[in-house]
């Protein structure tokens, strides 16, 4: 598939989620890999033959699969439960509310190919829907990187911390962003990338590089664009929010649904305490057939898109 | 607590106290002062809803004062409808919604079998319940893996809450299902306390397959008008009954 093949300076992030995985669990036995089937797709090929006895496969039972990491985790274990996103939430979303968040268990869910990835094969294999559903169970912390190191930052801190998370893993080749030495990750704790006093773009995941791309491109034309990673989508970062809100107009920018997710996130607390114009880009609906790149580009969620409803915020 | 609370589900309650009380009191080794101790035993109330029997077990084993047993449903209480480990010291998970005690209780077992750890996991499910496909996706996975830590008791009264099981989707032969998902079957009377000790025993157990006890019970147990009657899956008895059933069940302890 067209999407997943990397091309120069290109990266799929689940690479760096194996990786990170792989690190942690040198590090701490309470490691354990829990997947549906998806050893391949989640790259786990080498974890298992590592660590044999702490890859738990339980076959195609997203439901079950879910639990089980409710278990692993009762029993003392940190499992990293992974299957591609449109299964593992829509199938499993009780075992997601009730064994993990109402639980408080401490299951660390990775959704893998998520967004549309798996864009050739139709709806029911696109996850656009999932930011939008997870954010409103509470007691879920929801994060979407941007690229490899990133992912592997949101691992580690997954990990480190205590209670349920839900990781989206992209398999869209993204590039490395450009970040100032010594930069770091926070769980709940948004990343300025640019600053800029017209507008802000607010992004995560595969659009992130996307709104440097579009605040670059606004730069030339006059127009200064504040370029904001909102990597944790629950809990969200209300101050973040409230800078970005000073400019007076905000686009946001997501590989999902345009509402609900972070679209839907930063309007309700825009609405209640800062109300400003926004744009909110992200995909309509079910999708059709088509290459994840086609699908991106068809629904305006490029550099051109954002900087396109960037200057229709701002009247220019 | 029912009376006093105004609901509840006094069926499934009375007809899984004999299981719950055996294996509180006789079985499961735990430290009520240590509640999250790594090696104790644990239980799992699979359906979910039976929290009068849970929390009658809890309280008398030490894990909260049995005066907080008044509190059952009242505005804000931690005697929830259905149980929470967040709560409630005890609960092992969230229950409520059916299917989602064995996946977990599974999931524990898994943990135990690659620590190589002695403790063992009791989930009880209602049969009912087992109509739940992601029941049988933890059945079928524990099967595969041999988990010999791994006890579930099936509280086989025939009632779902509207129907006869055999009449709504049939579980019949239900000891044939589990055995040919490698499970060891064991069928009990469930309100004898004799027998429900000798399947529980761990010298019949087997060590590399887990083991079901499918435990035949009557839906109401001991309350001769709320036995066998799909009617009192939920309800609460009026002050006639509740007094009748007080003494039929005095009755049936002195006897």
């Amino acid at each position: 598939m067209s999407a997943s093949a990397p091309s120069s300076g290109l990266f799929d992030c689940r690479d760096a989620y194996v990786r990170a995985v792989e690190e942690l669990a040198i590090a701490d036995d309470r490691i354990v890999a829990v997947v549906n089937d998806s050893v391949g797709s989640s790259k786990l090929g080498k974890f298992r033959d590592r660590f044999p006895h702490r890859l738990v496969n339980v076959g195609i039972a997203e439901q079950n699969m879910v639990g089980i990491g409710a278990g692993l985790a009762n029993g003392g274990k940190i499992p990293f439960v992974s299957g591609a996103s449109c299964f593992l939430t829509a199938r499993a979303m009780e075992q997601i509310k009730v064994d993990c968040a109402y639980s408080n268990s401490n299951v660390k869910l990775c959704g893998i190919s998520s967004g549309v990835a798996y864009g050739e094969l139709g709806a029911t294999h696109h996850s656009i829907e999932d930011v939008a559903w997870l954010r409103a169970i509470d007691n879920l912390t929801v994060i979407v990187p941007s690229d490899p190191w990133e992912t592997a930052a949101a691992i580690k801190a997954a990990a480190e911390m205590d209670g349920p998370v839900f990781i989206r893993i992209s398999r869209m080749p993204v590039p490395q962003i450009a970040r100032a030495e010594g930069a770091s990750f926070a769980i709940g704790k948004a990343e300025v990338l640019r600053v800029g006093n017209d507008l802000a773009i607010i992004a995560n995941g595969t659009l992130l590089h996307q709104a440097v791309a579009a605040a670059q491109d606004l730069a030339a034309e006059g127009i200064s664009a504040r370029v904001v990673n909102m990597a944790t989508v629950s809990p969200l970062d209300a101050e973040a929010i409230a800078a970005c809100a000073a400019t007076g107009a905000i686009v946001t920018a997501e590989e999902g649904l345009a509402s609900g997710g972070l679209g839907g996130a930063v309007a309700e607390l825009c609405a209640r305490h800062h109300p400003v114009p926004m744009r909110m880009l992200g995909f309509p609906g079910f999708l059709p057939t088509g290459s994840a790149a086609w699908l991106m580009d068809r629904f305006g969620l490029n550099a051109n898109g954002i900087a396109a409803a960037a200057r229709e915020l701002v009247g220019r | 607590m029912i009376v006093a609370a105004g609901q509840g589900h006094p069926g499934g309650d009375l007809s899984a106290t004999d299981i719950v009380a055996a294996l509180y009191f006789d079985i499961l080794r735990f430290d009520p002062t240590a509640p999250l101790a790594p090696s104790r035993d644990r239980f799992i109330l699979s359906k979910g809803h039976c929290t009068g029997a849970l929390y009658t077990a809890l309280a008398g084993a030490g894990f909260f004062p049995e005066a907080d047993l008044d509190t059952y449903l009242q505005p804000g209480s931690r005697l929830n409808g259905h149980p929470n480990r967040t709560y409630l010291p005890g609960v092992e998970t969230n229950t409520g919604p059916l299917g989602h005690g064995l996946p977990v209780g599974v999931g524990i077992a898994v943990a135990g079998q690659i620590d190589n750890a002695d403790y063992r996991v009791f989930v009880l499910t209602g049969d009912g319940e087992l109509q739940e496909g992601s029941m049988w996706e933890a059945a079928m996975f524990a099967g595969h893996r041999g988990l010999g830590n791994l006890t579930v008791i099936v509280d086989r009264n025939r009632l779902q809450q509207g129907a006869r099981t055999e009449d709504t989707n049939s579980l019949e032969p239900l000891g044939g299902k589990w055995a040919s998902f490698g499970w060891q079957v064991v069928e009990v009377d469930g309100h004898d306390h004799a027998a429900l000790l000798a399947a529980f025993d761990d010298a019949c157990a087997p060590r590399n397959q887990p083991r079901v006890i499918i435990a035949n019970t009557i839906k109401g147990k001991g309350v001769s008008f709320m036995e066998n009657q799909a009617g009192w899956h939920h309800g609460v008895p009026n002050p006639e009954q509740y007094q009748q059933a007080l003494a039929e069940l005095e009755a049936e302890i002195h006897a």
